[in-house]
Parts: structure tokens; C-alpha cells; sequence
């Protein structure tokens, strides 16, 4: 599915709003997660899952044809972990777990 | 950042009343919710994409004890970031 599809997915879900503002409404949810990230933020969606960046210190490597020493600088890495009740409900378990367990760290 | 934090700014980007953009980004959340639960995989594009992965059984160990146990066949979730959302986090 793609985020069009899953914009007419809400829109259906929602019959009041029209597409157009459902599809605004839907962007900036990614916006917002993609600007907490990049200033590094945790971002946790209770019964979905949270993000997080996981970091690559920088490092020295390698080219590994010519064996020149490169700097490879510090990298941010975006992480998801799926909360309990997603994991529970894609594994086929019981979907009436309660969101109240909270997320995986 | 919590789902409060997004509600406000769909409340500021779209207009809508406080309640519709909480309720708008509930369905969100849910439709992703049940996609994924059939096993379908979302694609955000300009952001990641959520793969829902079937994984074999296999032999694992407890590493607390050595103990030799099963680990059952399950499916998992796993996201792939775009390259677009990578660069803006390291931009």
C-alpha cells in the first residue's frame, strides 16, 4: 500500500473531511516525525511503535580498492520498534492486548 | 515527541478542530495498524517503507544457561527508512 492509498483509506474512515485535507493532515504526520528526528527526538506512538536514531560514531575506514584512510564522519540511523499491541496483532496473536504495556525501548 | 505532539501539528497545519485532528491522526495510526496486520507492507514515500517479514523457525540458545530452545516461525515488523529521510538526518 502507498501513502495515497492509505490517505483514501482514512478519508473513507473519516466521511466528513474531504481527500484533500485528510491528504495534508496525513503529510504532516510524516513531516512532523521526519523533524523530530532530525533534531534527534524519540518519537513514541502509543499502540504503534517509536522511533528513534540509533548512532554510528565516526570512525576511520578504508577504501577498500586502494586502501586510502577515509574519515566516514558520525551517522544518524532512523529506527522503528513496533509497539506490543502492533507486534501481538502482525504475529496473529490476540489483538485485545491493552496499549498499557507501553512500547519496547 | 508523542502522538500529542503530532496531533497539535496537524491542529496548526490543517485547520480542523482540536478533536477531528486528534481523531484524524487516531485513523492514521489504525489503518496502518490493520495493513500491517494482514501482512501488507506500507510504502511512505519521501519516508520509509514498514515490511511486514515472515521468519523461519530456527534453533536459538538461551544465553543465560546455553539452553538449546526453539524459536518459533512469527512474523515480524521492520522499517526501512527512504534515503530521502536519511539525508535529511544527517543533513
Amino acid at each position: 500500500m502507498t501513502k495515497s492509498q492509505l490517505i483514501d483509506a482514512v478519508t473513507a474512515a473519516i466521511p466528513q473531511l474531504s481527500r484533500r485535507d485528510v491528504e495534508v493532515a496525513v503529510n504532516s504526520v510524516f513531516q512532523c516525525i521526519t523533524e523530530g528526528l532530525a533534531r534527534d527526538e524519540r518519537i513514541e506512538v502509543r499502540g504503534f511503535g517509536s522511533f528513534v536514531n540509533r548512532r554510528r560514531e565516526a570512525h576511520e575506514g578504508r577504501n577498500p580498492r586502494t586502501g586510502d584512510l577515509i574519515r566516514v564522519p558520525r551517522r544518524l540511523n532512523p529506527f522503528f520498534t513496533a509497539g506490543k499491541d502492533l507486534r501481538d496483532r502482525i504475529n496473529g496473536n490476540s489483538s485485545v492486548v491493552s496499549d498499557s504495556e507501553g512500547e519496547a525501548a | 515527541m508523542t502522538k500529542a505532539d503530532i496531533v497539535e501539528r496537524v491542529y496548526e497545519k490543517v485547520g480542523f478542530s482540536k478533536k477531528e485532528s486528534a481523531e484524524i491522526v487516531e485513523a492514521v495510526f489504525d489503518n496502518m495498524k490493520e495493513i500491517l496486520e494482514r501482512g501488507e507492507k506500507i510504502k511512505i514515500s519521501g519516508f520509509g517503507n514498514f515490511i511486514v517479514r515472515d521468519k523461519k523457525p530456527r534453533v536459538g540458545r538461551n544465553p543465560q544457561t546455553g539452553e538449546e530452545i526453539e524459536i518459533c516461525a512469527r512474523r515480524v515488523l521492520t522499517f526501512r527508512p527512504s534515503q530521502v529521510l536519511k539525508n535529511i538526518i544527517n543533513g
